[in-house]
């Protein structure tokens, strides 16, 4: 086995008193792929951004290729043979793919940008990962799949060593997921080491080589063989919450609240008619970019319809905006939850009040005491961290933003609560917490539209299951025992079985 | 954490210290500084110059903030200024008893409603018709010039009345009137802000216009208010200054005031960006940029580095609230300081 590229001993970082990391060893080998694993907040980022220079570090030391070094930065730590590739895709929607891929590193010519030579070079960096598309439009139009593509082919530019890839895939599809791992194995065929941060368990038992498990800042071990079972037990320190037989019979609900006919928008989703009701979980699957989203925030007035008309409770309502929708008791809560769902500067307590004070309009306050108990009410009930209702909302992980976001919603008692991968990005314990909620919501007669990449989840929570495929509804199935590979087959079919 | 160092932190901390810094400077320099005296039953001194001087920007300011915190902005509050004061001064001018209280107040009340209106244009054209705001308010800015003129036909018009005078000369129990109506715009703005969820629905708004609007904010309707806010703002500003010298300019009265007005804002720590707002850190802005003038006639500083002098000043305010700034300035003095978390700072000038 070659010498290790990366070594990080007995590293300590702390903020503001609370130890992010405690004591973390970590190794790295070039040509494997190395898993780091663990819950939100167990030190994963932390333990990055200590690596690529984002944070210094308290105490420990990191050897890259045998020297100790310390990157003032991102830049720098680039520069010195460590890429990274970001959660949420840091990149600039206004500039074009080519751009985006070369910023900063643009070929030049008499002093002035290469534009044929910039736009070629990303096209061949683009064909490496298997890609192509028209490089001179802008990012924005991509979907965020290609985005993540086009954030790691920027990584493989520099002359990396050591390729970090932080939840690369959790905005893929499987047929993305697919191309990304193959794309992986080539590049750790050709040497690279990479640092592969994922919470699809099955995708990390694909292809990492090894794993490390931290757990609240803390070292649990490095593995080269284990079971799926354990690792989740080794991550969450407990063994595995029983997401299997979270529900028992399809329950066709209690009569229908929103009736949508032949709603639709022209380039966005092609006129589908639903029923949705209540106190059950309508899902939504299909692949990446079927139009699931589009969907959604046509249900909720966040996007007009073209055509159609929307009932609920038997009256046509006109979906005008997401106002309109909340007054009637539809509540939303998008998967771009930094862009579409929180306000970052705002504190936890304010970002949970928001749509409730709202709807109230801001001549009717709530008083300080109401709004203290509703939230104290909501950071126990879904169990946010740091349960600090003064918090800034852009400082918590991911999956405690996404239970804020949800505490949002919860506090309207919206008769229809929209889901939009509530679980994307998030840990298993957060992930089992969320569906349980969902039971437990229609239980009480709330009316679930539940969207997730992931079919077994989908599956696990929705009484029906709305396939999509190319922005059609293809077919709606009661989810009577239906398995994940039915699914597929109606994707694939287009519904036509 | 210990006091001190939440002091510190707090946002207010920087633009305070530095105000503060400033006035020891003039005392310093002239002893008398901070002498207040009593005469005639008026209170009279550099301090009180600066509050009752500052009044107009503090007015302006505040209305600034709020259009600041949704993250527009609003360039045409000195055209306002002009317009609203040359409304008032044609009015006072034809009344047959210029020291008539109740034409004075007509005068006043008409000046009022055209400056709401003009906020509600901008605030139209901004919330309902999607202009830019910096586009949007440009319009007025140089239109609004323009119709001053109009209204003054080209002259400046000189007024008797006591009455108006004394909106920015006069004074109420020993305090001029101007620093107790900024005093009140002050405090009811902040109470009624900060008492209703209005300062949390534009720093919604302000900080994230896509996630508020998905949370069911009325935002089209709160970005109208703060146009119509500042609008007001700058028209009562326009009556205190044209009273302050009893004629009306069409031409130069606030000229340039918009700019000193975005600058107090960013002083006090609102982001050009929106979002969070203070409308402490504005007055504390404003007041640093009064004193920055005061300073001026102090220190004896010649009239022709004026500017310059005064952009230095603000220079190293921008930079000593600036976290990245005092984060390299504190590595370079002491080599293991731990990092701060980033954050995300504006340097405007």
């Amino acid at each position: 086995m070659p010498a290790e590229i990366l070594r990080m001993t007995g590293i300590r970082k702390e903020f503001a008193g609370v130890v992010a990391l405690d004591d973390v060893d970590f190794r790295l080998f070039p040509g494997e792929v190395h898993a780091l694993m663990g819950e939100n907040g167990a030190g994963k980022s932390t333990l990055i951004k200590v690596l690529t220079g984002v944070h210094g570090v308290d105490a420990g030391t990191v050897l890259f290729a045998g020297e100790p070094v310390s990157f003032a930065g991102p830049a720098a730590a680039q520069r010195g043979g460590v890429s990274t590739v970001y959660q949420e895709v840091n990149l600039c929607p206004n500039l074009s793919v080519a751009e985006n891929i070369l910023l900063g590193r643009e070929p030049r010519r008499f002093g002035r940008i290469h534009w044929s030579a910039l736009r070629r070079r990303a096209v061949e960096l683009l064909a490496r990962l298997e890609v192509s598309l028209d490089v001179s439009a802008p990012l924005g139009q991509q979907s965020i799949a290609v985005q993540q593509l086009v954030a790691i082919a920027r990584a493989l530019d520099v002359d990396a060593r050591v390729l970090v890839l932080d939840e690369p895939t959790s905005s893929l599809d499987p047929g993305e997921v697919e191309r990304l791992l193959g794309v992986m194995r080539s590049l750790r065929a050709q040497g690279m080491a990479i640092l592969f941060v994922s919470h699809f368990i099955d995708q990390v038992l694909a292809i990492a080589d090894r794993m490390t498990v931290l757990r609240n800042g803390k070292l649990v071990g490095e593995y080269t063989d284990i079971t799926a079972r354990e690792l989740v037990a080794k991550m969450i320190g407990k063994d595995l919450p029983v997401l299997e037989g979270l529900r028992g019979e399809v329950r066709h609900g209690e009569g229908t609240l929103m009736q949508a006919s032949d709603l639709g928008r022209k380039g966005s989703v092609a006129p589908f008619s639903l029923e949705i009701s209540r106190g059950s979980v309508l899902g939504l699957a299909g692949l990446l970019g079927s139009g699931r989203t589009e969907l959604a925030r046509l249900l909720f007035g966040a996007d007009h319809a073209d055509s159609g008309e929307v009932r609920i409770d038997d009256t046509p309502v006109a979906l005008r905006s997401p106002r309109v929708a909340v007054s009637k008791g539809i509540a939303f809560c998008s998967e771009n939850r930094k862009t579409e769902g929180l306000i970052q500067d705002l504190t936890v307590r304010e970002n949970i009040i928001l749509a409730m004070q709202a709807a109230r309009g801001w001549t009717r306050p709530l008083s300080r005491r109401r709004q203290d108990e509703i939230v104290a009410r909501s950071i126990e009930l879904l169990d946010i961290r740091p349960a600090d209702p003064e918090a800034r909302a852009g400082d918590l992980s991911g999956g405690n933003q996404q239970k804020v976001l949800l505490a949002r919603w919860l506090i309207t008692e919206p008769k229809l609560l929209i889901l939009d991968e509530p679980t994307r990005g998030i840990d298993v314990g957060a992930k089992a917490e969320i569906q349980r909620l969902v039971a437990e919501l229609t239980a009480d007669g709330m009316a679930v539209v539940f969207i997730s990449a992931e079919l077994e989840e989908v599956l696990r929570v929705s009484d029906k299951v709305a396939v999509l495929r190319d922005r059609h509804v293809v077919a709606q199935l009661a989810n009577d025992s239906l398995t994940p590979d039915d699914i597929m087959a109606t994707i694939a079919d287009g519904g036509e079985r | 954490m210990n006091t001190y160092a939440r002091l510190v932190k707090h946002r207010l901390f920087w633009p305070a210290a530095a105000l503060v810094l400033l006035l020891l400077g003039n005392f310093v320099a002239s002893p008398r500084f901070f002498a207040v005296q009593f005469r005639e039953g008026h209170l009279y001194g550099s301090l009180i110059d600066i509050l009752r001087f500052g009044a107009p920007l503090i007015l302006v300011a505040l209305g600034m903030t709020l259009v600041i915190a949704t993250g527009g902005i609003d360039l045409s509050v000195g055209s306002v200024v002009a317009i609203s004061g040359a409304v008032a001064c044609l009015w006072v001018s034809r009344l047959g008893d210029q020291n008539s209280l109740g034409g004075t107040l007509g005068a006043v009340g008409i000046a009022i409603a055209l400056s709401l209106l003009l906020g509600a244009c901008n605030g139209f054209l901004v919330s309902v018709l999607g202009v830019q705001p910096i586009v949007g308010t440009l319009i007025l800015m140089v239109a609004g010039r323009g119709l001053a003129q109009l209204i003054t036909d080209g002259q400046i018009i000189t007024i008797t009345g006591t009455h108006y005078r004394d909106i920015g000369g006069g004074f109420v129990a020993t305090v001029p009137l101007s620093i107790l109506i900024a005093l009140a715009a002050f405090g009811i703005s902040s109470l009624a802000v900060r008492k209703s969820a209005l300062g949390m629905l534009i720093e919604a708004v302000g900080g994230n216009p896509e996630a508020s609007r998905l949370a069911g904010v009325a935002s089209r309707r709160l970005i109208w208010l703060t146009y119509v806010f500042c609008g007001l703002c700058a028209g009562v500003a326009g009556l205190m200054i044209s009273s302050n010298v009893s004629s009306a300019d069409g031409n130069n009265a606030g000229l340039w005031i918009e700019l000193d007005a975005i600058l107090a804002v960013v002083i006090g720590g609102t982001r050009l960006t929106g979002g969070r707002f203070s409308f402490g850190g504005t007055v504390i802005g404003a007041l640093l940029i009064q004193t920055l003038s005061t300073t001026v006639y102090t220190l004896g500083i010649p009239p022709e580095t004026t500017l310059l002098f005064k952009a230095v000043v603000v220079l190293a305010v921008c930079l000593v609230q600036s976290p990245q700034f005092r984060r390299k300035f504190a590595r370079r003095s002491r080599r293991s300081v731990p990092v701060v978390k980033d954050e995300k700072v504006e340097v405007t000038l």
